[in-house]
């Protein structure tokens, strides 16, 4: 699974068990019980809902068991502009959130090494913003960027923004919310490869004449790709799935809405569960490809 | 021992299954996955339909009551108590557990849809869907039918709330409080924004100036009843008020979300952008201005009827199948049937109360809230608005479907 991806980069083959004695299954059968109730089960129940058809007889919202395949083309063909949305918001987010932990984090783990006290203490501002609910951090934000805040009146008043455009509900408002929510995914991976790089072999770059570009460009960021495998696929992944930055209740509008958006609006507001299945599904599949295709890409395999 | 029984509904089963065995615990986690088996099963396969018969009465034995109820909708005094459930409790010796839990018809729905389909205890033995929902829960057969014995302030119901298709006689359903949806707007914001005193009619919405400050209710009937209207669809009249029709105000609204001008579909929380001046006009509930005001300290935000007119809806009392307690419901919707206690309630809540005779009393109390047409509208007012037809279950889901892609911006 791309999950090991987040574990360490140790890629030396582990032995093989030579007996499969009754203490391992013993071992793995907790863990085992746990995945099958917990996600084998739902996972099936999932999928079964998303096959199923409206009852011909019953009322409203009622469904009955089917293998109506063509939930999946509907919903696709109904909801395409929210799926690509998201992903678009997911990659834009994400690119912007390693554009900004990169250079934090290597300020952290490497700049900082000399006074630990420092390390420390910025370690703590990256993580602090967790002390407080993240959905009141959010709304603050919107509130921070309401029609009538000193922000939107100035942008206004310089001409930036016309009189009657606005922040809060725009791509850029949710974007902006994802990337802020999310930038403490990605840059504690990225410190934590950061911090084990070895400043002799960037000293070794330099004396054999290469620039500081192409030293970071051949050393540095090679050594740190797997906290940006890991970093960027903390972010991606639960971003794409997000529902809150982009609901119009927090920092989005409809016209911004995403796929956990649609989710939620076909499972609880219209309680057309099949549709909402076949998305959840969806979004699943997608992901899980995306994953592995970009794990394959950038040459880290033997993470998987 | 109700109290301390768990909110969540699937919960509450749970444990109050494992108090009637009165088990071990092991027992209780054996049945806990039973149910939740069950539960799994039935999300799975819905359907195979069974009569529902309500609940075992312990009203008589059990002098207590849950219900469920919209936030902001009853009377509180400074300490957060509820004057007429304390007047109703000392009349009648039953203590009612209030709660505020009702956020939203779909959402409430979508907690409580498998107990209701099972004629299970939701945890509320009173509860105040709006008309469509109640009509949804009575034809599926969800609710019990009314002892009219219990009932005898009932003769005080307002004529005009008898005759919905789904509940004639009103025998299973009875409404608590009508609600008026209509244009809310912030008078001096407004006047700046289009140097006119007020919107009148629907076009109102789409001047340039209000680009991005207009909201509109995120409940269907009202939103696309108030444009279907404008575009001249009569919403009761199922020769009207057709697909077609309703389409054609779907897609005024549609372009203008797509364009920018209406800028928020929301629920109750519309209250927020009001207060906070994101939102100039919005599609609103009268009550909720009406209290706005009163919190604002003067009056900040005007509510006006739409030339072409508004809706009006009711939330009406209801008592699930698997309530406990319906007689204990029963006297307490008879309680507020006393032309007296409903002019207390509507004086707080400033709603359309349903009851003949609150008028009176609230002129003995206070002659301007009696005056106030929000509140006790004369038959002229009421002309002004009509209420959005009955749905069949297939319309009801394209319906509630077009308008989602609005929602979603799509």
């Amino acid at each position: 699974m791309a999950f090991a991806a987040f574990g360490s980069n140790n890629s030396s083959k582990p032995s093989k068990p030579t007996k499969t004695g009754k203490v391992v299954i013993a071992l793995l059968a907790p863990g085992l019980a746990y995945l099958g109730a917990f996600f084998l089960t739902p996972l099936i129940a999932l999928i079964m809902v998303s096959l199923q058809i409206p009852d011909p007889a019953g009322g409203y919202a009622e469904y009955v068991p089917a293998l109506e395949i063509g939930n999946y083309g509907y919903v696709i063909a109904e909801y395409l502009p929210h799926i690509l949305r998201s992903f678009g918001y997911a990659l834009a987010a994400t690119v912007l959130a390693l554009l900004i932990s990169y250079p934090l984090a290597y300020f952290i783990g490497v700049k900082a090494r000399p006074w630990p006290m420092l390390q420390k203490l910025m370690l703590t501002l990256v993580i602090a913003p967790f002390f407080i609910s993240f959905l009141l951090r959010t709304l603050a934000w919107k509130q921070l960027f309401s029609n009538e805040s000193w922000i939107v009146t100035t942008l206004q008043d310089s001409g930036l923004l016309d009189q009657t455009q606005y922040v809060v509900g725009t791509p850029f408002m949710v974007i902006f919310g994802l990337t802020y929510n999310f930038i403490p995914f990605m840059t504690l991976p990225l410190y934590t490869s950061l911090e084990r790089l070895d400043i002799r072999y960037l000293e070794a770059g330099s004396d054999l004449y290469a620039s500081p570009a192409k030293v970071f460009r051949k050393v540095t960021l090679p050594l740190s790709m797997p906290g940006i495998i890991s970093g960027t696929l903390l972010t991606f992944i639960p971003i794409a799935g997000d529902y809150v930055n982009a609901s119009g209740e927090f920092l989005g509008s409809s016209s911004t809405a995403m796929i956990g958006n649609v989710i939620e609006s076909n499972y609880l507001q219209i309680n057309d569960y099949p549709s909402a299945s076949a998305l959840s599904v969806l979004l699943m599949g997608v992901i899980l490809v995306l994953v592995s295709v970009y794990v394959r890409k950038s040459g880290t395999e033997d993470l998987l | 021992m109700n109290q301390n029984l768990p909110e969540d509904p699937e919960l509450r089963e749970i444990v109050k299954s494992a108090l009637a065995r009165k088990v071990t615990r092991r027992a209780v986690l054996g049945g806990a996955m039973a149910t939740g088996a069950a539960a799994v099963l039935a999300a799975c396969a819905p359907g195979g339909k069974t009569e529902l018969t309500p609940a075992t009465d312990v009203s008589d034995s059990d002098k207590t009551l849950i219900w469920s109820n919209w936030s902001l909708y009853i009377d509180v005094d400074d300490a957060g108590n509820y004057p007429t459930l304390e007047t109703f409790q000392s009349e009648t010796g039953i203590a009612v557990t209030y709660r505020e839990d009702f956020d939203d018809n779909d959402s409430y729905y979508g907690k409580v849809k498998d107990q209701l389909a099972l004629g299970q205890d939701i945890g509320a033995d009173l509860t105040c869907p709006t008309s469509w929902m109640a009509a949804r829960w009575i034809n599926q057969g969800y609710v019990q039918t009314f002892d009219e014995a219990e009932l005898p302030n009932k003769k005080n119901l307002q004529p005009a709330y008898l005759g919905a298709s789904y509940d004639p006689e009103r025998t299973k359903s009875l409404p608590y409080q009508g609600i008026l949806a209509g244009f809310a707007f912030d008078k001096a914001a407004y006047k700046a924004a289009t140097g006119k005193d007020a919107p009148s009619v629907v076009a109102d919405l789409w001047d340039p100036a209000l680009k991005g400050r207009i909201g509109v209710l995120s409940e269907m009937r009202d939103t696309v009843g108030i444009v279907a209207m404008d575009q001249g669809t009569a919403i009761g009249d199922a020769n009207s008020l057709t697909e077609d029709a309703f389409m054609n105000a779907i897609d005024v609204i549609a372009a203008k979300v797509s364009d920018g001008q209406i800028a928020r579909i929301k629920g109750n929380s519309y209250k927020d952008d009001l207060v906070n001046g994101d939102t100039i006009v919005a599609i609103a509930w009268s009550g909720d201005i009406i209290q706005l005001n009163a919190e604002a300290g003067y009056d900040r935000f005007g509510f006006v009827l739409p030339e072409s007119g508004g809706t009006i809806s009711a939330d009406c009392f209801v008592i699930p199948m698997g309530a406990t307690h319906k007689k204990n419901a029963e006297k307490l919707m008879n309680f507020y049937y006393d032309p007296y206690n409903a002019a207390v309630l509507a004086a707080y809540v400033n709603y359309i109360t349903p009851v003949v005779g609150a008028k009176e009393e609230a002129l003995k109390l206070d002659p301007a809230l009696a005056e106030n047409q929000l509140i006790f509208p004369s038959e002229e007012f009421l002309a002004q608005t009509q209420a959005f037809r009955a749905l069949e279950s297939k319309e009801e889901q394209a319906f509630t479907k077009a308008f989602q892609k609005i929602k979603l911006g799509a």
